[in-house]
């Protein structure tokens, strides 16, 4: 059905600090990429719905990050803005393989769909 | 289905909806009709949208969702134009034709505009809908004077929303007092008065005459011939329903379309409610009523008994910010009624209550209004109060014998049905609900859940007893706020229980004190990590994962997401070295701005964070803390060293206090300063602590501000050596770290618990001691971040982005 699938490697997972991140450049496409305190990771797009803040740089609380700027809480999940503010950022899935490799992958289909 | 059309999209008409999908969600197809573009919004909040207080957005009720997720179909910007009711449907002025079995106007007011010659210019508006406020705010842009004709409520809100809007305003009235329809000739005096003093012009017994100007308007003349300038004028002089599609349909009209207790019309399936309905020949023009009689329509249509609608007693208040007006009821004397009032020209209150058989049938306030919803509740209830009149015009405090009412009290005894926010139409029972079944426990949950109190804000009070006398009257407690919304602990409660149980992790605390969210939120996080190091410096490890990205990144993040970089230069003293090291990274990494700040450094501003590293290595000096909560910077003049006026070396003492108190924790940012003589050149006293030279000593001054809140300092003490103001310094830098709430400043702090605790907890030198032994094992354990994660490899590479290969699939699929 959609065969614009592409996936890379970006490093291994202990490569990662938990609740933190680092900033994946592709192309012109910026993700912040999160390695949470359960060891799993989450991809979003690297720039807040609000002011283009930079998620990279927000603090992690579970599957929640709290964009530097202003304080707007976006669920890493779907990628949803937490009310009482609006709006959606795209996710990415990422997946982490049985030797330790964290893999991202864009796809159209999952961009905006939860992650697990 | 059934279906079921509604004519009009508004305030009234849209509670009805939604009560009646409460009671029966699946029994009607609904179709909704509304001439304005918006979804249902809260008219009564446009004063507060003038008044700068909300944004439109704010003032929407129900949002496009609301009606998707409820399966009603919306038409907005449609108005309907022909109602067959021997067919059955409703027809649009854009043609659409729309079969209905039961159909509800609610088409609510329109403004009254006075038939003035030359009211059809360009500038002549009325103040009734989120167009006129618009209108409103663009001539504000432009044009500076203002005429609002009608001194009642809507004039008066009209008028306060365009002084904010800082234009001159003129109320035209036709009266000799302003809002006779809700307040006696005493309060609105006090009311003029008020008013008067905010800046508002009042032009009173004047009848208006002729709207003059070209095309727009340039004035407006009176009858008794006078004229006064104006670009812009307001006509809020009344509504009246609009009731002219019922009246062509064939419907019984009157002032308004006459309904009966179930707001049936003269045609069996045809319903009205709202502005436009007339019952018992009383049409209401406020909020609370309309949606009494929403609730008493959807009980109909729902197939639900009730006793039908009874009619409403009124209440007012004035939505002027600083001005409390309260009316309800009855109020002006008439035969057979009795007052009690107070009026104290001091303070600027006036109570009236008027008494007739024992029972309170109206009441006026201006200036303190709380006991407003408590008289309302009695008014309504019709209670017999003979021989406690007194109580209660005075409350509790009236010092007379017997039990007063209390709110507490009113709000146990009213009834389930009683509407407690007019504003929002939410009912005792909705809030108990919230209570009882969604577990709300604070005002603002309630507010989230029903949207009582949300508003204007005036039943407030009556939310708050409601809570109280559900929750139960034994355990009436505050509910209490804990440190954020993840938890209810204080932060004393959270300190201690650190303490007590050596707890040394946040995610120990967040799991011992039972956080709501497992892994709290942006506000607990950076605080539990600041008071695990304050009480365990030794045991907690600092977590970087808790900290706001400024000390995670030991930069100051700036809008576009790069960083300003300002290194350490103690008491503001640089060398000729240091500078061409700066000019020299400034330069390489194309820095875009170089700045002198105001704390006497040198920040280089806009730089990228992956190059955060290499400038760091390359300036080769220590963080200049420039973004944390920690010493910032000792502020010098140049002492005696080169002053003519300077009496001590404020450049040696300075630098030395840098020296020892960089790098440390603090609950919010510390600025110090030292001045070598009473002039006082480095501002010490608007600094969390300021020293100031003297002629043989030092001046300590501390809780000063220069930000936000400008706060002169207090002085704490006189020494006479440099040992002694390092010793005062330290001590008091940890007083504070030990008892002040993360993220409050010194000037805060020491308000709250006084500068008199402050001094007598430092009197002592043991004391003193004590403090300047802990906070010294503090700063023994810091080290200067810069150099930690240049020469750490897993640190730094988080400054660093990933890069994959740029591969256009994978690039087009990112664009959404």
């Amino acid at each position: 059905m959609n065969d614009m699938v592409s996936s890379i490697t970006v490093g291994h997972a202990s490569e990662f600090m938990e609740r933190r991140s680092r900033v994946l450049r592709i192309g012109d496409l910026e993700l912040a990429l999160f390695k949470l305190s359960d060891g799993s990771f989450r991809a979003v797009e690297n720039s807040c719905p609000h002011k283009g803040g930079k998620l990279a740089d927000g603090m992690v609380c579970d599957h929640h990050v709290y964009c530097p700027l202003h304080d707007w809480k976006i669920d890493m999940n779907d990628g949803k803005v937490q009310a009482p503010d609006e709006g959606c950022v795209a996710t990415f899935s990422v997946d982490v393989d049985e030797v330790g490799n964290v893999i991202v992958h864009f796809n159209a289909n999952t961009a905006r769909s939860k992650v697990s | 289905m059934k279906k079921l059309v509604m004519i009009g999209n508004g305030m009234a008409g849209v509670s009805f909806v939604e009560q009646l999908l409460k009671l029966a969600p699946n029994r009607y197809e609904i179709t909704i009709i509304g001439s304005e573009p918006h979804p249902n919004y809260n008219r009564i909040m446009l004063s507060s949208v003038l008044a700068g207080e909300a944004t439109m957005q704010d003032i929407i009720l129900n949002n496009w969702d609301w009606y998707k997720d409820n399966g009603i179909t919306l038409h907005t910007a449609q108005t309907v134009t022909r109602v067959d009711i021997d067919g059955g449907t409703v027809t649009t002025d854009s043609g659409l034709t729309i079969p209905y079995n039961e159909l509800v106007f609610a088409t609510g007011s329109v403004p009254f505009m006075l038939p003035l010659p030359g009211a059809d210019k360009e500038g002549v508006i009325a103040f009734r809908d989120i167009n006129d406020c618009e209108t409103m705010m663009k001539t504000a842009e432009k044009y500076r004077k203002a005429i609002v004709i009608g001194g009642g409520l809507l004039g008066l809100e009209a008028a306060r929303g365009l002084l904010n809007l800082n234009m001159e305003v003129s109320v035209v009235h036709v009266m000799s007092y302003l809002m006779e329809r809700q307040l006696d000739p005493t309060a609105s005096q006090m009311l003029r008065e008020e008013l008067e003093r905010q800046g508002m012009k009042f032009l009173m017994e004047k009848q208006s005459d002729q709207i003059i100007g070209e095309e727009r308007v340039q004035g407006l003349t009176f009858k008794d011939g006078t004229v006064e300038e104006a670009d812009l004028i307001v006509m809020a002089v009344g509504i009246r329903p609009n009731v002219q599609l019922a009246k062509e349909s064939g419907i019984e009209v009157n002032r308004g379309i006459v309904v009966n207790d179930f707001l049936q019309t003269s045609v069996p399936n045809i319903h009205s409610v709202g502005e436009c309905a007339e019952h018992r020949g009383n049409v209401y023009g406020l909020v609370a009523p309309l949606y009494e009689q929403g609730a008493v329509l959807a009980k109909k249509l729902a197939g639900v008994e009730s006793a039908g609608y009874q009619g409403s007693v009124l209440s007012t208040k004035l939505k002027i910010s600083g001005v409390n007006v309260f009316s309800a009821g009855s109020f002006m004397d008439a035969p057979g009624t009795k007052a009690v009032r107070v009026q104290d020209d001091l303070d600027g209150i006036y109570k009236k209550i008027v008494f007739e058989n024992g029972k309170v049938v109206g009441a006026v306030m201006f200036g303190d209004t709380i006991e407003g919803s408590r008289i309302f509740s009695l008014i309504r209830s019709g209670e017999d109060c003979s021989g406690r009149e007194k109580e209660i015009l005075f409350g509790s405090s009236g010092g007379a014998a017997g039990k007063p009412i209390s709110l507490t009290d009113m709000a146990a005894a009213m009834s389930d049905d009683e509407i407690v926010c007019g504003c929002n139409g939410v009912t005792k029972e909705t809030i108990v609900e919230a209570i009882t079944e969604k577990g709300c426990v604070s005002i603002g949950e309630i507010k989230a859940c029903t949207k009582a109190s949300g508003s204007c804000g005036g039943c407030k009070p009556m939310v708050e007893a409601i809570l109280q006398s559900t929750v139960g009257a034994d355990n009436v407690k505050k509910v209490k706020e804990g440190i954020c919304g993840c938890t209810t602990h204080s932060r004393e409660e959270v300190v201690e229980m650190i303490k007590q149980m050596k707890l040394t992790t946040t995610k120990e605390v967040m799991h011992v004190l039972e956080w709501s969210n497992p892994e709290g939120c942006s506000k607990c996080r950076p605080a539990l990590n600041y008071y695990l190091g304050m009480v365990w410096p030794v045991e907690h490890e600092d977590e970087a994962d808790s900290r706001f990205v400024n000390e995670r990144n030991h930069a100051n993040i700036q809008k576009d997401g790069a960083f300003s970089v300002v290194p350490r230069i103690y008491g503001g003293v640089t060398t000729p070295e240091d500078l061409k090291r700066i000019a020299d990274v400034a330069q390489k990494y194309d820095v875009p701005l170089v700045k002198i700040t105001g704390g006497q450094r040198i920040d280089l501003l806009g730089v990228k964070k992956e190059d955060l590293t290499s400038v760091w290595q390359d300036l080769g000096m220590p963080s200049g803390y420039a973004y944390g909560k920690t010493l910032r910077t000792v502020k010098t003049c140049v002492g005696n060293t080169f002053c003519r006026f300077g009496t001590q070396d404020a450049i040696k003492m300075g630098v030395e206090m840098e020296k020892k108190f960089e790098r440390l924790n603090t609950p919010h940012k510390v600025k110090l300063a030292v001045s070598g003589c009473p002039r006082n050149c480095a501002e010490a006293t608007i600094k969390d602590l300021g020293v100031v030279a003297i002629d043989g000593g030092w001046e300590i001054h501390v809780a000063g501000n220069g930000g936000t809140k400008v706060r002169a300092a207090d002085l704490l003490v006189k020494v006479r050596t440099e040992e002694e103001v390092l010793e005062w310094t330290g001590a008091y830098l940890q007083y504070y770290r030990e008892t002040a709430s993360f993220g409050e400043r010194t000037s805060e702090w020491s308000v709250r618990v006084g500068l008199d605790t402050i001094k007598k907890a430092l009197d002592r030198k043991v004391d003193r001691e004590a403090y300047v032994n802990r906070i010294e094992k503090s700063l023994s354990l810091t080290k200067d971040p810069w150099r930690q994660i240049i020469e750490n490899e897993d640190l730094s590479k988080a400054f660093d982005a990933l890069t994959g290969p740029i591969g256009t699939e994978a690039a087009a699929a990112g664009e959404h």
